[in-house]
């Protein structure tokens, strides 16, 4: 039996995880750590980031160290009419972090159902998205967009690409004083202004914010991605995460490959998204598939952040110093008894530097 | 408790007012100390004074749940963060300056001082102008009149800066006001303290016009 202590956030969660999506039907996937590199070069866009790590195989192929799982999991799956290959993985990527921009080994956690899809795939992924965060913190916040509808009210709007540009980088901070500046400029009427404005300001629970939607669109591509939100509704309405979902069209992801519902997942205590899912319909036409995808990912490091236990990191339950003139047989008999009464031990004949403990069994004064 | 960082300096002190009239007072702000951090514990409110370039790292990290910051700051560090209100306070605009007699014949690479790298950059990529950018850390009008650049990208207040130092406004990237920003997820776990504040915010905006 491992002691919970033992066990880092990460741990801890890839265990509850592996079993939640096991139950759920969903099968492990096992990949290499690398590709070749054209593989990712065709679909860079695709990927968050612009670096990947390369080198050169032995037979001279460039290669490139994973940068992301979503791809190679596509690969390997098929278009079967009616059939949905559904995988879950834990493994690390290589990507560029935001603050430092160096080269770093992120653990992420997820799942990827892909296949002959429906809405009911969509809201299952989406459930299990909410099941892993509360696998992991009863405090959690899943925030949900809809592409569909974001997509319908730009076009309204925006004039050119370049507007769009624009427009999309005011909406994912929520800058809704200059979203209504960059379409007074463009000279957009002032209806159409105040509906994109109102979204992209429109924040809470599914419940609040449905009735000011159903004003909001009002174009049939807007009006189907309501009626998908209303379904998804009514189902997360019957589970135990009713109070956790809140609607935030700040969520914004490349269209050109992402589509319909996106989501994110906050924990209490961590500063970023520690989950962000949704569906890659696009990229898969892109990849000239007939398939659906959806998806989510779960960053594992960021886990870190979460204080669950304040004792400090390395610190055991006791030190035993001896010296030379000690019985090593009593020393040892000392130290396995109290790790078989459940205790973190260290043997030591002088306290090192950086060791942190409770209590000290100073045997070389015993004797005297 | 909501956590605000605050930019040092005037600016600061003006967005201070502000949430002072919103009812967000801290009656120790007043004190002219060495003290960094206040708080209300009744308004549920806990300020911070910090470097103003420091205020969206402190958002982003999640120390702070609110922050006040720049346009320029955001535009040159793109933090990811919400920018839930324009304050329309610290107004002053991102421009292109340069000697009165410059004329840029778009027929070599356009050299340019500043500290905004990153808006620079984005500026001249939307037109497509090739530029050498030079970074430095003040003092930038300097560079025209010693031929370290042909232009510069900089913040134009009053213009009094650019005047005594012969130079004009060429062109005028786009205008700058004080933002309040607020950290995504901290936002997710506060939101009525956080919106509260921003309504209350927003009025006095209003006011101030």
């Amino acid at each position: 039996m491992i002691s919970k202590k033992i066990l880092k956030n990460e741990e801890r969660a890839v265990l509850a995880l592996r079993t939640l999506y096991r139950k759920h039907g969903y099968l492990p996937f096992k990949m290499n750590k690398f590709e070749e590199y054209d593989f990712y070069l065709e679909n860079r866009d695709f990927l968050p980031g612009d670096k990947i790590v390369t080198f050169y195989d032995t037979n001279g192929k460039l290669m490139a160290l994973r940068p992301d799982v979503t791809l190679s999991v596509i690969k390997q799956s098929e278009d079967i009419p009616g059939v949905k290959h559904r995988v879950y993985y834990d493994e690390f990527i290589y990507r560029t972090g935001r603050h430092t921009k160096r080269f770093k080994e992120m653990k992420q956690t997820g799942i990827e159902c892909i296949g002959d899809l429906d809405l009911y795939d969509i809201a299952e992924v989406l459930l299990l998205g909410a099941d892993s965060l509360a696998k992991i913190s009863p405090d959690y916040v899943v925030s949900i967009s809809h592409l569909g509808i974001l997509d319908s009210l730009l076009a309204d709007t925006c004039t050119d690409d370049s507007m769009r540009r624009r427009a999309l980088s005011y909406i994912k901070t929520k800058a809704a004083h200059d979203l209504e500046r960059l379409c007074r400029e463009h000279k957009v009427p002032e209806e159409k202004t105040q509906r994109l404005c109102k979204l992209v300001s429109l924040y809470g629970d599914l419940d609040s914010v449905l009735p000011q939607l159903e004003v909001l669109c009002i174009s049939d591509e807007s009006r189907d991605g309501l009626k998908e939100i209303k379904i998804i509704n009514k189902i997360i309405a019957s589970t135990e995460h009713r109070d956790k979902f809140v609607v935030d069209f700040s969520i914004v992801n490349d269209m050109d490959y992402y589509n319909n519902l996106l989501f994110q997942g906050f924990l209490k205590g961590i500063s970023e998204n520690v989950m962000v899912g949704g569906q890659y319909d696009r990229l898969l036409e892109k990849l000239g598939r007939e398939s659906r995808g959806v998806g989510f990912a779960v960053y594992l490091n960021k886990l870190d952040m979460l204080d669950y236990d304040k004792t400090p990191k390395g610190s055991l339950d006791y030190l035993i110093l001896y010296d030379n003139e000690e019985d090593i047989i009593d020393i040892s008999a000392r130290s396995r008894q109290l790790v078989d009464a459940g205790y973190s031990v260290s043997v030591q004949k002088a306290i090192p530097k950086k060791l942190r403990y409770d209590q000290i069994i100073d045997m070389r004064r015993e004797k005297n | 408790m909501v956590n605000v960082a605050l930019p040092k300096g005037r600016l600061g002190e003006k967005v201070y007012d502000l949430f002072e009239r919103a009812g967000y007072s801290c009656d120790e702000m007043h004190d002219k100390g060495r003290k960094l951090i206040f708080e209300n514990m009744e308004k549920g409110i806990r300020y911070f004074w910090v470097k103003p370039s420091d205020v969206p790292v402190y958002v982003e990290r999640g120390v702070a749940d609110l922050g006040i910051a720049g346009k320029d700051v955001l535009l040159e560090r793109h933090p990811d963060v919400y920018e839930l209100l324009d304050l329309a306070l610290g107004k002053c605009r991102m421009c292109v300056a340069a000697k009165a007699d410059f004329f840029d014949d778009g027929e070599k690479t356009l050299k340019v001082a500043t500290e905004f790298v990153n808006i620079a950059s984005e500026y001249y990529a939307r037109q497509g102008r090739d530029i050498d950018i030079i970074k430095l850390h003040g003092s930038v009008e300097l560079a025209p009149k010693l031929g370290l650049s042909d232009v510069i990208v900089d913040i134009v207040e009053t213009g009094t800066s650019l005047r005594e130092n012969n130079l004009v406004i060429t062109d005028e990237i786009l205008p700058i006001s004080a933002r309040l920003i607020a950290n995504k997820a901290n936002f997710k776990f506060k939101t009525k303290e956080i919106e509260d504040i921003v309504n209350l915010m927003r009025k006095q905006v209003k006011e101030n016009d």
